[in-house]
């Protein structure tokens, strides 16, 4: 491999935007001059189910093509997941793993959860934000704004931008601008916690 | 009859001489043998109509098309158009199937 | 020449290639995983992005052979598929190869049926193996897109005329946003040039007729120049992908061989698995095994003679098949390319089955190969066909 790379492992359930956040983040990352790679995994297509998602980061064009096994980071948009064990969160991971959690609770409290030693975990309670800033219960974006505090991908105006132009393709100005708040939020809630 | 060898056939079996059937011969297939009877025939042109391999003459040079003939080397002796031809005159139909010597 | 880097999915990669490619007529019936890319063609219809006649067919059948009777009027056509589809276009696929009507399908692979699957591996296309189609595997969405209009260029030749199949595994290539540059639409359509029909049904001053019954006198010569067509396809191909690598700088051959030059130990594979492959290859080689890949891209026609120069006198070459072969010995590149070493020293060929349905072909698969043709070349006696990622 040449150059290193990042690896992330997206755990949410369906309907949270897993899928959306991996792909996004995937393509923001080329205007860095970086490569990315972003897929879920695919199966039963069920609102609520366990679902995964992955994203690679790298400086060289990214090859392997198998799902993140040895995650970098792991994100997981419902905290109901941590002690899912079909789920997996903590499989593969190690203690250079960093743990990021759309919860309410503290990271000390995440942390005797996930029950893995000296685990580093980030929390934001990113469903209250998504919640205020455009009303509904989908947490991924403001996660990816949280992201930008733990991985230092583009700065979180290099961010806002990207969403703005990708989300506009699809969403109301209304759900944009709502995104574009909610990342800032989430951003700024991580990095002064 | 010669057959081509595949380096002199078109690709995909595609044939691109348009109407090449009656390059087909098949009048000696027939063991029964259609015979016009000139006098009888009345040219309605039901034999023209009916005939399955286009063997049946038609003249198309005078006012109207004139039945002449029968195209024997096409003519398979299916006998459709004697079977076909309106017996106007009982009896004295313009086609009449006979067994052909051989 | 300038080129635009952007993310898109396998799918909407090579729905792209095929827009600029300007085809007159597409067929197409919706099937997981090939769904989403024509969907994202009929976008471009409907956004008038290209000014393609888009058939919506009732089943693949129809698609296969609405493309056939589209060739046949002289259109450049094309369709798309997965797995059952594919079954299902099953005499239609014999029809367009033996018609010799140069239609371009995109093939994402899936696992054929059942239990009910609808995640990658290789069946469906190596069911199709024999109907005398081209196929070409690809490893990521750049190639999957390169490829797709190299295709055009090379089943369009005069010389070859034969329909081509560009193969992308389901989902991890369809489906993953990666990275990729495209050309922009005028150079690619200039790469590709206008269609050209050699024989046209609506060329109605050259009336022809296609199709016709075909029998114990003439069928025989039919297929041999399907098997001639084919072996033109080498040196056209060649000069197409050379074309194309001087106009993009991304060469490509026949297969494309990785860390391959001092190889004792060489693993083959198609597709998506070939880049997992070679990240593995660079760590065993950090640790001084002399282990190479061979990535086969033309799986049909064969590089026989090609890949007989390049796997000759290695120490032990592992086969990687993403299909199975019931009943047979090893899978079908198994086969092939034991088959085609045949003459040569007695170079250890071993096989392993994988990733069917889906089965994530992982890192710890591929050193576990690697470690496995170690024992191979040190004289071990391992069992030849193997299966690999399962629970017995």
């Amino acid at each position: 491999m040449a150059g290193p790379m990042v690896e992330i492992r997206w755990h949410a359930r369906g309907g949270q935007g897993a899928k959306t956040a991996a792909m996004f983040l995937a393509e923001a990352v080329l205007d860095k001059g970086k490569f990315g790679q972003g897929f879920p995994e695919y199966g039963p297509e069920r609102r609520g189910a366990p679902v995964r998602g992955y994203t690679r980061i790298a400086d060289a064009p990214i090859r392997r093509h198998c799902s993140v096994e040895e995650p970098d980071i792991v994100i997981v948009l419902d905290s109901t997941l941590l002690e899912s064990k079909s789920a997996g969160v903590t499989a593969g991971t190690s203690a250079d793993t960093v743990f990021l959690i759309n919860t309410s609770e503290s990271p000390e409290a995440i942390g005797k959860r996930l029950d893995v030693d000296g685990a580093k975990v980030y929390t934001v309670d990113a469903t209250q934000i998504a919640l205020d800033s455009f009303g509904r219960s989908i947490p991924n974006m403001p996660m990816v704004g949280a992201l930008l505090v733990v991985e230092e991908l583009m700065t979180i105006d290099e961010l806002k931008i990207a969403l703005a132009k990708r989300f506009s393709q699809k969403f109301s100005q209304a759900i944009v601008d709502g995104n574009v708040t909610a990342v800032e939020r989430a951003y700024k809630e991580l990095r002064s916690a | 009859m010669s057959l081509k060898k595949a380096s002199e056939l078109t690709e995909g079996g595609i044939i691109t001489e348009a109407g090449n059937a009656s390059e087909y011969k098949t009048g000696d297939w027939r063991t029964f043998v259609p015979e016009f009877v000139v006098e009888n025939c009345i040219q309605c042109l039901f034999c023209w109509i009916y005939c399955p391999d286009s063997a049946i003459a038609v003249d198309l040079s005078g006012e109207k098309p004139e039945v002449t003939g029968i195209i024997l080397e096409h003519c398979k002796g299916c006998g459709i158009c004697a079977a076909e031809c309106p017996p106007v005159k009982k009896g004295k139909a313009a086609l009449v199937m006979v067994r052909e010597a051989k | 020449m300038a080129q635009n880097l952007v993310a898109l999915a396998g799918n909407e990669a090579v729905a792209y290639a095929f827009k600029q490619a300007r085809p007159h007529v597409g067929s197409a019936f919706p099937i997981t995983p090939q769904t989403e890319m024509m969907h994202k063609f009929a976008e471009f219809v409907a956004n008038g992005e290209v000014d393609t006649e888009m058939i919506l067919v009732e089943s693949e059948h129809s698609a296969m052979s609405a493309a056939i009777g589209s060739a046949a009027a002289g259109a450049r056509t094309f369709t798309a598929t997965s797995s059952a589809g594919f079954a299902l276009m099953w005499e239609m696929v014999y029809v367009a190869a033996s018609l010799r009507l140069p239609i371009n399908m995109a093939l994402v692979n899936r696992a054929l049926s059942g239990n009910i699957n609808i995640h990658c591996d290789h069946s469906d296309s190596m069911g199709g193996r024999d109907s005398g189609w081209i196929q070409v595997f690809c490893e990521n969405a750049q190639e999957s897109y390169d490829t797709a209009l190299m295709n055009f260029r090379i089943s369009e030749h005069m010389d070859v005329r034969l329909p081509a199949m560009t193969n992308y595994d389901g989902f991890i290539i369809s489906h993953t946003e990666d990275a990729l540059y495209l050309l922009d639409d005028d150079t690619a359509y200039d790469f590709i040039g206008p269609y050209q029909a050699k024989y046209a049904l609506l060329d109605v001053e050259n009336p022809i007729t296609v199709g016709p019954l075909d029998l114990t006198d003439y069928y025989f010569e039919h297929k041999w120049s399907q098997m001639e067509a084919q072996k033109r396809v080498f040196p056209v191909a060649r000069e197409v992908m050379s074309e194309f690598g001087e106009l993009t700088g991304r060469s490509y051959d026949f297969f494309e061989e990785y860390r391959l030059d001092d190889a004792d130990l060489v693993m083959v594979v198609l597709g998506s698995s070939a880049g997992t492959t070679k990240d593995v290859i660079d760590e065993y080689r950090d640790k001084g095994v002399k282990v190479g890949l061979l990535k086969l891209r033309l799986f049909r026609p064969f590089p026989v003679a090609e890949i007989v120069k390049v796997l000759a006198g290695r120490k032990a070459i592992a086969v990687l098949d993403r299909s199975a072969s019931f009943g047979g010995f090893g899978g079908p590149v198994f086969t092939e390319i034991r088959s085609a070493l045949y003459r040569q020293e007695q170079t250890p060929i071993h096989n392993w089955i994988y990733g069917l349905g889906g089965r994530d072909y992982d890192l710890k698969q591929v050193a576990e190969v690697i470690e496995k043709l170690q024992q191979i070349a040190a004289g071990e006696e391992l069992q030849e066909v193997n299966l690999l990622g399962i629970r017995l």
